[in-house]
């Protein structure tokens, strides 16, 4: 059954990115609104399976990669779902709809076996430690689908050729200030789930911090956003630069989760 | 019956002759309620607009109508008769609704895809309404001009570029900025042009206007009129530091600003982004500040630049807007015609139940002693044979078919259908 959700939900997202890709070609309201749809059903479905997994395994359904990168998934949509409601940002479907298709679609290529916890991680740190990773993540996610906007829109005003996509980005402003407001959230998110992270370490296996892969990856993760708002802050480093470093990040984001996983061996590693 | 238009505009009158013929408030009506009385015109609508004056009329014969309006314009706006010869065109039927469609699109405008006219024609067609000039005919034109219109401009890209460079430059600032208000704006210099694009951009909300000029007295004056402050010229860089959007237009010979400036000026403002108008020839500004970080200089070849792609842009998308006008027109013929063939299904319809009913009379009169159940019956016979009878007809003749004239004569022949005239009132 919950298989069933799962292909159904990956079905959709794919039906709704391809429309988004389509979109940048040759977009109008109906092509916007067939996208919102197929992705708000993608998402019911998504959610379901969740539920479903939820209820079989009695526990937050992340205890392997294949439920981490659904997760995540799932929470890039639910904020995509936000900023959409917020600020309806043309054309940012397409460009996080793509990144939603491919995380699910390495999700559905890993072992889907629902398993036990092993009693270590049986704490209710995992709910709150990887709930605030994982929305932080999505939070960096937007921003460097929203950074890679910036980038296309500010290189047609740069080199003042204003046709393609010119029309239907949103100003480079907006792009900037979205960007800086997801990193705002993503970055005490982040320290957040470092911080329980320790706390939770400590409980399970006797010590806050042992330098596992991914702690430390997180943490050089935590350094490059760190950088991107003191930057900003103090020597004005907006626009251009901010949206580059935040993609930089993401890059960093993503090789916490699945580099560390499968190519480095450490105590965060799934069976 | 006949659709007729009857006009001028930019192409065919100059302003003086567009400015004696407009029909400006009250005289809208006034011309609305005269033309009215002119035998052979049944509606009428008209569309008086700076680049355009225009009557859509029904009329019985557009030779006719074209004569009558002549005297009427002649005789309402005082001038030679003569002088018209030139300047009016005539277009009837399907030319005359392919010319209404046009119009209300914006494709017969100075500027193609300008958005106003949409708004002028559905005001001329309220102050018809309002002085009930209109039927049937030109209430159904009016509307369906109306949709096309929208449908064009919600299914093509015709407006939605700019064609100008002041509003070229307040397109860019939108895309730059996200709102103008709240943004502060600078004019270095005070040449003509700078001068029309700095009331475009302050147009669109503008707080904090500050001029700087080399002559400062005439800086003053146009600090005055842009509810603004002049500053001296020489502390011009000193105010840069919270001008987001500049204007320059100096006529000095060489740059006024050079990009080790720009550098000084970024950091002070934190790197938050300027746009910055360079409209004067030779230019003012230093091109190489375009490679700093979060500025974007446009110089006024720049400019032009993207008014020229959106011009290419807006023609690609006329095209696509005449496919769309040809395919509405295409419905709008095939409603006329079911709208010519409608008094003679009625006349066929009428002429059957006139049978039916006489028929009927005679029969239940020799059959007296028939209860109510046999009555029903025999009702119910007589009216499934005539609508049995006369639905072929009927098909055929609201078909939309080339020879449809000619059917219309055979059916009201055959069935001797005569006093369709009647019928037509």
């Amino acid at each position: 059954m919950e298989i069933i959700l799962f292909e159904l939900a990956l079905t959709f997202y794919f039906t709704a990115t391809i429309v988004s890709i389509m979109e940048l070609f040759k977009g109008t309201k109906t092509t916007s609104k067939i996208m919102l749809s197929l992705s708000i059903i993608g998402f019911a479905l998504h959610t379901s399976n969740i539920i479903a997994r939820y209820v079989i395994s009695g526990h937050i359904p992340i205890a392997n990669l294949h439920e981490a990168s659904s997760f995540f998934s799932w929470c890039i949509v639910m904020l995509f779902f936000f900023l959409e409601y917020r600020y309806r940002l043309g054309l940012l479907g397409s460009f996080i709809m793509p990144v939603v298709f491919v995380l699910m679609l390495s999700s559905s290529m890993l072992p889907r076996k629902i398993e036990p916890l092993s009693p270590v991680l049986q704490s209710y740190w995992l709910g709150i430690h990887t709930v605030l990773a994982f929305v932080g993540d999505a939070a960096f996610a937007m921003a460097f689908g929203v950074g890679i906007m910036y980038l296309i829109q500010e290189h047609y005003v740069k080199s003042k050729r204003l046709g393609g996509l010119f029309q239907r980005l949103p100003s480079l402003q907006m792009l900037d200030e979205v960007n800086y407001r997801l990193i705002t959230i993503g970055f005490p998110l982040l320290t957040l789930a470092i911080i329980t992270g320790a706390l939770w370490a400590e409980s399970a296996w006797g010590s806050y911090w042992r330098w596992d892969p991914k702690e430390v990856w997180s943490l050089i993760t935590w350094f490059i956003y760190a950088l991107v708002l003191h930057v900003r802050l103090t020597a004005g480093w907006r626009g251009k630069r901010a949206a580059i470093l935040s993609i930089i990040g993401f890059c960093a984001v993503l090789f916490t989760f699945f580099g560390v996983n499968l190519l480095l061996k450490g105590l965060h590693s799934f069976k | 019956m006949k659709i007729v238009v009857i006009g001028l505009n930019h192409k065919t009158a100059d302003i003086e002759l567009r400015e004696k013929l407009a029909f400006n408030g009250p005289r809208l009506e006034e011309g609305l309620l005269k033309i009215r009385e002119i035998p052979g015109i049944r509606e009428s609508v008209i569309i008086s607009t700076c680049n355009r004056v225009e009557m859509y009329l029904n009329a019985n014969d557009s030779g006719k109508a074209y004569e009558s309006i002549k005297d009427f314009l002649a005789g309402f706006f005082d001038i030679q008769r003569e002088s018209l010869d030139t300047a009016l065109y005539v277009y009837d039927e399907m030319k005359a609704v392919k010319h209404i469609f046009r119009v209300a699109s914006s494709l017969d405008s100075m500027v193609v895809g300008e958005p106003q006219i949409l708004g002028q024609l559905k005001e001329a067609f309220e102050a018809a309404l309002g002085k009930k000039t209109t039927g049937v005919l030109l209430n159904r034109l009016l509307k369906k001009s109306i949709s096309v219109a929208k449908r064009v401009r919600t299914e093509t890209r015709i407006a939605e570029n700019a064609v100008s460079i002041s509003f070229a430059a307040v397109e860019l600032a939108k895309k730059i900025f996200t709102d103008l208000s709240g943004k502060s704006f600078m004019l270095l210099g005070a040449g003509e042009m700078a001068e029309l694009a700095a009331k475009h951009i302050i147009s669109n909300g503008v707080r904090d206007i500050v001029v700087a000029n080399r002559t400062y007295e005439r800086g003053r004056e146009l600090a005055k009129e842009f509810n603004g402050r002049a500053v001296k010229f020489e502390d011009f860089l000193h105010e840069m530091v919270h001008s987001d959007i500049l204007i320059c237009s100096t006529g000095a010979q060489n740059y006024v600003l050079l990009k080790n400036q720009m550098q000084k000026v970024m950091k002070e403002r934190k790197n938050k982004p300027v746009f910055i108008i360079d409209i004067s020839v030779p230019r003012n500004i230093d091109p190489e500040i375009n490679d700093l970080n979060n500025v974007y200089l446009y110089d006024v070849d720049d400019l032009q630049g993207v008014v020229d792609t959106n011009i290419l842009e807006r023609q690609k998308e006329a095209k696509k807007a005449e496919d769309i006008i040809e395919e509405e027109i295409e419905t709008f013929r095939k409603w006329l015609s079911s709208l010519d063939s409608v008094p003679t299904v009625i006349a066929l319809r009428e002429k059957a139940e006139s049978i039916k009913k006489e028929e009927l009379e005679r029969l239940i009169n020799r059959l007296p002693d028939i209860g109510e159940k046999e009555r029903k019956a025999i009702e119910n016979l007589a009216n499934s044979i005539i609508n049995k009878l006369i639905h072929a007809p009927t098909i055929a003749l609201k078909e939309d078919t080339e020879d449809k004239d000619m059917l219309i004569a055979t059916i009201k022949r055959l069935y001797g259908l005569n006093g369709e005239d009647d019928v037509e009132k």
